[in-house]
């Protein structure tokens, strides 16, 4: 298995991550390395294996619906890139 | 003082041999003194004075808990108010957390002291700490070399007698190689049993913080105030946490241990199975009964966890999008020039890597042939881990395949990196508590001896570490230079 250049660019712009173009190729051959090591597991029969995402198979615990958290939007926007009028500011979205 | 375990300091300051604020300055010229190791990324010398006069009030009022006045470092993982959470990142280099991680609360409210943040492979991801953007840590027991990874800083620090204890996590073996690599104790427990939250996330399904000290003594120490039941960690397991020091010294008459022999085949290099062999020989004169057990599918491990891993990585990094916080791109164009240039320039190669994979696993047509496949596999790994210790009390191993290697010497491969955690990976798939102890040296460099046991057995691997500890001294034994 192996990933093309332009696969590459595909996932990453997917991912929202920006990769230098010279670093590309650079990245095409260890993902296709890494997909290499990661068909290893094709060879195994999985058929009806249940499929594990917990160690200990516990179920996502539920809460009573009542409001749980404080107001705290200074305390967390003090850390942020930019803000105005208790708003997050990004590029202008629509023109 | 620095030479004392976790329960001499306890006994020095309620005795009054000496006070929390000089024990915390004693730790704190060390740190300044062997800032060659690049073991921290923070020292947080002022709020750790001023935590260190609270705690000598603390005892001197006479109802001080065992960590009260005693200095710790945090994982640089770990969310702590008002002092820089990095984790080893670029993205978060300008990070202060509003909050705190529970394991950091818990230490607050057992009154110890927090040095500083550690270093650490970048969002964990490493093998060798080569991977911060603070730059490479020093193994203190031979400096050209790495210190393991990701909780490098927690294991040059300790064996540098930097700090007594410090905590660190392991995704796939970041406590456990490291552990190993430095000469220490370092305990991963089972998946759920100290609470992940402000643990910056890796992999969630497989991230879990421990403890990292000079011996099984302490980590029980250390354990005891970390572990428990969190309700902000919506994988934490609700069950009662049991006094880890209690059965320390319980005899391991009639134990019975499994050696996987996947574990010991033909890529184990030849010094480190005469190491470990020799040290589960000490174990056969402590009364252990030795067995070999089978594990099939121990070698899928690493496909299975690297498909888990990158995935579940790719969607927690997803929130580093420079809007809410961390590094931000300057002049952005629009607003996706805005997220693919804040995220291109603030992580580095290593996690770009694993996002890039984890997006491809989890991409619409290749979902089930990887990231499904993988959780198929995960479970199959798991029943052989329920297989073996269904007939045994633990299981033994290396935890690397050879010692401490250059800095410098795997940067190139990143396969080969991967290799490294072949002894480690597939505990944290299962979700099982694993332990390194020091077994032993090659050339000068320390090996460590792998302990794995059952679901909460965490009181069982900390006896079997301290019963090989009081019968023998590799746990004792101080780099050069930082006696």
């Amino acid at each position: 298995m192996s990933l093309s250049a332009s696969d590459v660019k595909k996932i990453a712009h997917l991912a929202r991550l920006g990769i230098d173009e010279q670093q590309i190729e650079h990245y095409a051959k260890d993902l296709s390395s890494m997909l290499d090591l990661m068909t290893q597991m094709g060879q195994t029969n999985t058929d009806g294996v249940v499929p594990m995402a917990h160690p200990l198979d516990q179920m996502q615990r539920l809460r009573d619906d009542v409001v749980s958290e404080t107001d705290q939007r200074d305390h967390f926007q003090t850390i942020a890139p930019q803000t105005e009028a208790g708003l997050y500011l990004v590029p202008k979205v629509i023109d | 003082m620095h030479n004392l375990t976790l329960s001499e300091l306890a006994a020095g300051l309620r005795s009054q041999q000496f006070s929390s604020v000089e024990l915390t300055q004693a730790f704190l010229s060390r740190i300044h003194q062997h800032q060659d190791l690049n073991a921290f990324i923070s020292v947080s010398e002022d709020t750790a004075l001023q935590q260190a006069q609270a705690a000598d009030q603390l005892i001197a009022g006479g109802n001080a808990g065992p960590l009260a006045g005693i200095p710790i470092a945090q994982k640089d993982i770990f969310c702590t108010l008002g002092v820089k959470t990095s984790c080893g990142s670029k993205m978060l280099d300008n990070f202060i957390a509003p909050y705190n991680a529970t394991v950091v609360e818990h230490f607050n409210q057992a009154g110890a002291v927090m040095l500083g943040k550690l270093n650490m492979d970048e969002f964990a991801m490493g093998s060798s700490n080569e991977n911060s953007f603070y730059g490479p840590v020093r193994n203190p027991w031979a400096t050209d070399s790495v210190p393991g990874g990701s909780s490098g800083g927690s294991a040059a620090a300790v064996a540098a007698r930097l700090a007594p204890a410090v905590t660190g996590t392991d995704t796939g073996g970041s406590i456990r190689q490291p552990a190993a690599f430095c000469g220490i104790t370092g305990l991963k427990p089972t998946y759920g049993r100290v609470s992940r939250y402000g643990m910056i996330a890796y992999a969630s399904s497989l991230d879990q913080g421990g403890p990292m000290a000079r011996s099984a003594e302490d980590a029980a120490l250390l354990l005891q105030t970390m572990a428990g039941f969190d309700t902000k960690d919506s994988t934490s397991v609700d069950q009662p946490v049991p006094n880890y020091s209690a059965g320390l010294n319980d005899s391991l008459q009639g134990l019975k241990i499994g050696l996987p022999k996947q574990f010991f085949s033909a890529g184990l290099d030849n010094q480190m199975a005469a190491t470990i062999q020799a040290a589960i020989e000490e174990y056969r004169k402590l009364g252990a009964e030795i067995q070999e057990v089978d594990m099939p599918n121990l070698e899928l491990a690493i496909p299975a966890y690297y498909v888990i891993a990158s995935a579940e990585c790719s969607s927690n990094l997803s929130r580093y999008d420079g809007v809410r916080f961390g590094y931000r791109c300057q002049n952005p164009q629009d607003l996706a020039d805005l997220y693919t240039r804040s995220r291109g320039e603030a992580f580095g190669a290593e996690v770009k890597r694993r996002i890039l994979m984890g997006t491809y696993a989890l991409s619409a047509g290749y979902y089930d042939a990887y990231y499904l496949k993988a959780q198929q596999v995960r479970r199959l790994i798991s029943d052989d881990f329920k297989r073996a210790l269904s007939g045994v009390d633990v299981l033994m191993g290396p935890v690397t395949p050879g010692t401490a290697f250059r800095i410098g010497e795997k940067t190139d491969d990143p396969i080969q990196m991967y290799l490294e955690d072949i002894y480690t990976i597939a505990i944290n798939l299962a979700g099982l508590p694993a332990m390194s102890i020091p077994a032993g040296f090659i050339d000068g460099k320390p090996v460590g001896l792998q302990v794995i046991g059952n679901y909460f057995s965490e009181a069982k691997l900390l006896n079997v570490g301290h019963r090989y500890q009081q019968a023998t001294d590799w746990h004792l034994q101080v780099p050069k230079g930082f006696e």
